[in-house]
């Protein structure tokens, strides 16, 4: 099997799940007060010191959640309301139309719930927001804005946004940045501190340790309105037993992928340079979409005219390749990708991409899998497409 | 019925048996398909499961027994599957669903025909755009749940069921549609398959069967069609003394051979019930009149498609039928033009323009069908 989808979900790390079981394995509830809650306990703020060390954060500042959609909810929401309590003319919303969807849909629901109003950064035929537009939005009515909310990489087309620069203009305003860098963590260097970010989301599973678990990383001065209540863990911000081998394996994963980012991003590079290469060569037709220069090391996504990405995505998978098609409602309907569109592209280019992601287990003989694969799978998803097209 | 035509191996020392040839099952998230997808892959063919998604907008919950639309469908869909042990997408058909069918069925009843979606959807949407599709991508056929036999002489015959057989709704099917066709369950009864999907560990083996026109949610037709095509009031004529006898929302919410929700103004002279005898959308009228006046003894149909054989040259003694779970009668069947005259040897009510005519020949292994076509008169 060739897995090419790691940016969906990525295997854990040995040294996570051994972490994992071996923590699993102890009793003691976090909160308890008695000498197996303190172990417990014990393991939690280790846990808590390595991630914030490995992310340029202070231990107080890591709140530990359910993983990036529960984080993503909670900054948008969370700082929303809690900014909106103290200055009630702050009803405004800034995000960028390529956000993922637990950042997209939880800005939406404040806009439908909440009477929040958002302005939706429009990106460029590459994915990216520019400073600029952030500039213009914010010179207009910095004093009614929230919370601005951008993401840091792209899950589906991999351009990395320039973060840095977002977060000094949000910072020029006064207004807290809160950025999605679930892609991002162990991807490309990520500093907390240093990029200048309010709130940063950050997963397990897309770095080599456990689904369910994440944090949100959370600056001292920035005030977040729960979204969960309860027994007042990590700061009252977010309650709820703590989880604590799945914390454990956490942060684990995040330090070993952190420490290990640079060789594994030449490395990743490479093969996905190899692999893009070899598509075109396979496929001359194939459009590369995103940045090809400020992207993720193990992305590579693709257009491929004529074809749907469904249908290319069912061909592959009988040929043990697993891919995406980059994103899915509910019912499993393939819908227009919002990125793409957003990029510019019409609907049927959006139809016709399919994401291939490389991982730290990824090897070239997956990509020669791929490469085998493709031509008569684009061959046939066309013959398909065009019956679309004949209509 | 499936032709095993592949080409030969190249290289003869690795002859690779085989045992089955690529299928895609429509799987609705009903028992019949979750079972007929079973009996395929059992059958040593490869299976592949597809979920069609018809609704733009798919309730989250089956309301009843109505719907194959809905999120729940789907996943009983997949779980069906999972059990089996077999790739499963979901096809967005939405679209087309919507084009050819939906519009069609409101086209059609504006037009004062009576249509039947389940054939339409047979004949657009399974056995073509999910065909076609699933050929392109490199299947050899398509297998549904449907209640029919479909043998290796290629001949389509009702289910050993004759409660559930579907072979009415699926004789629009041309023989090439056929010929990429798999119907698993024609040898069996409801009840069987039921206890089969228990067997086999299918959670939805209790689900209840469907009903109605899924794409109307509430089962509310006339509802469905007056909001599409707004209130168009008009007159209700006796057929015998051409009084207007009450007045009407829109033709179009109307059936030949309806009784019910006429709401006239003044009953009959001989007080008996009155019919839907005919829709006219050209005046607006819907005429109505005694059951004698629905009898039909001659249709007219058009588009006829034979499945059975060839285009018969001479008139054909048969059966047919007129509509789904409508009664069977001795007709003789001629070929007109590009269409087909039936004489029907006994009189039949409710015949209704819009509606397929389904000829069968009787045969002691099920009854076979020769050929369809739309009644048009």
């Amino acid at each position: 099997m060739a897995y090419l989808d790691h940016a969906a979900t990525t295997p854990m790390l040995d040294v996570a799940l051994e972490a994992y079981v071996a923590t699993a394995r102890e009793v003691g509830n976090a909160s308890a007060l008695h000498g197996a809650g303190r172990q417990a306990r014990r393991r939690v703020e280790e846990s808590r010191e390595r991630v914030a060390a490995a992310l340029g954060a202070r231990p107080a500042e890591v709140i530990f959640t359910g993983g990036g959609t529960e984080s993503d909810n909670l900054a948008v929401k969370g700082i929303f309301w809690a900014r909106r309590s103290t200055e009630p003319r702050r009803t405004r919303v800034v995000s960028s139309a390529v956000e993922h969807h637990a950042v997209l849909d939880a800005v939406d629901w404040l806009a439908a719930q909440e009477g929040a109003e958002v302005s939706w950064l429009p990106v460029d035929a590459l994915g990216r927001v520019t400073p600029q537009r952030l500039r213009a939005e914010l010179a207009a009515a910095a004093d009614q804005v929230a919370v601005i909310t951008t993401m840091w990489a792209s899950n589906e087309v991999g351009t990395v946004q320039p973060v840095a620069e977002l977060a000094a203009v949000a910072a020029e305003h006064g207004v807290p940045l809160h950025t999605d860098a679930i892609q991002a963590v162990g991807q490309v260097a990520v500093d907390f501190a240093a990029s200048g970010v309010s709130a940063l989301t950050v997963t397990g599973h897309k770095l080599g340790g456990p689904a369910g678990v994440g944090a949100l990383v959370l600056a001292r001065d920035v005030a977040v309105t729960p979204l969960l209540h309860g027994g007042g863990q990590e700061r009252d911000v977010r309650s709820g037993t703590l989880d604590t081998a799945g914390i454990v394996a956490f942060a684990v994963a995040l330090e070993t992928a952190v420490r290990h980012q640079r060789e594994y991003a030449a490395r990743v590079a490479a093969l996905r340079d190899d692999l893009v290469a070899r598509v075109r060569q396979a496929v001359p037709e194939a459009v590369l979409n995103g940045d090809p220069n400020d992207r993720l090391p193990g992305n590579a996504h693709f257009s491929f005219p004529g074809c749907e990405g469904d249908a290319l995505l069912l061909l592959l998978d009988a040929r043990g390749i697993a891919c995406s098609t980059g994103s899915a409602c509910s019912a499993g309907v393939a819908q227009p990708s919002h990125v793409l569109l957003a990029m510019g592209a019409d609907s049927a280019r959006a139809r016709s991409s399919l994401r291939f992601t490389l991982g730290h287990t990824s090897t070239p003989e997956e990509v020669d899998a791929l490469i085998a694969a493709l031509p008569e799978a684009v061959d046939r998803a066309r013959r398909a497409g065009s019956l679309r097209a004949t209509r | 019925m499936v032709t095993l035509v592949r080409a030969p191996p190249r290289c003869p020392t690795v002859v690779k048996k085989v045992v089955g040839v690529r299928v895609l099952a429509a799987m609705s998230g009903g028992v019949d398909s979750a079972v007929a997808a079973a009996r395929a892959a059992e059958a040593g063919h490869d299976v592949t499961g597809v979920h069609l998604a018809l609704a733009r907008n798919p309730q989250t919950y089956r309301t009843g027994a109505r719907g194959c639309c809905t999120l729940e469908d789907s996943r009983d869909a997949r779980r069906a599957a999972d059990v089996l042990g077999i790739p499963f997408y979901v096809w967005d058909m939405a679209e087309r669903f919507q084009a050819d069918v939906v519009d069609d069925f409101v086209a059609e009843y504006a037009a004062g025909r009576t249509p039947n979606p389940c054939l339409r959807c047979n004949e657009k949407i399974k056995f073509a755009a999910v065909l076609d599709r699933a050929v392109a991508l490199g299947f050899d056929a398509v297998v549904t749940g449907h209640h029919a036999r479909l043998g290796a002489d290629g001949l389509l015959r009702r289910s050993v069921d004759l409660a559930k057989d579907q072979s009415y709704v699926l004789g629009v099917l041309t023989r090439e549609q056929l010929s990429r066709s798999m119907f698993p369950l024609g040898d069996s009864t409801k009840t069987q398959v039921r206890a089969e999907a228990t067997r086999r560990g299918l959670a939805v083996a209790d689900k209840p069967d469907s009903h109605d026109i899924c794409f109307v949610a509430d089962g509310d037709t006339r509802g469905f069609l007056a909001q599409r095509l707004g209130a168009t009031p008009g007159d209700v004529v006796d057929a015998g003394t051409g009084e207007v006898v009450g007045q009407h929302t829109g033709a179009y919410a109307y059936t030949v051979g309806q009784r019910r929700g006429l709401h006239l103004d003044r009953p009959a002279v001989d007080g008996r019930p009155r019919y839907v005898l005919s829709i006219t959308p050209k005046t607006n009228t819907v005429t109505v009149g005694p059951a004698e006046a629905l009898a039909v003894s001659q249709v007219q149909a058009e588009r006829p498609v034979w499945i059975g054989g060839p285009r018969p040259a001479a008139p054909v003694e048969c059966e047919v039928q007129l509509r789904a779970h409508g009664n069977v009668v001795p007709a003789t069947v001629a070929v007109t033009g590009d269409g087909l005259r039936a004489e029907l040897h006994q009189p039949v009510r409710g015949v209704a323009a819009g509606q397929a005519i389904v000829a069968y020949r009787p045969d002691p292994a099920g009854d076979i069908v020769l050929g369809s076509a739309t009644i048009a008169a």
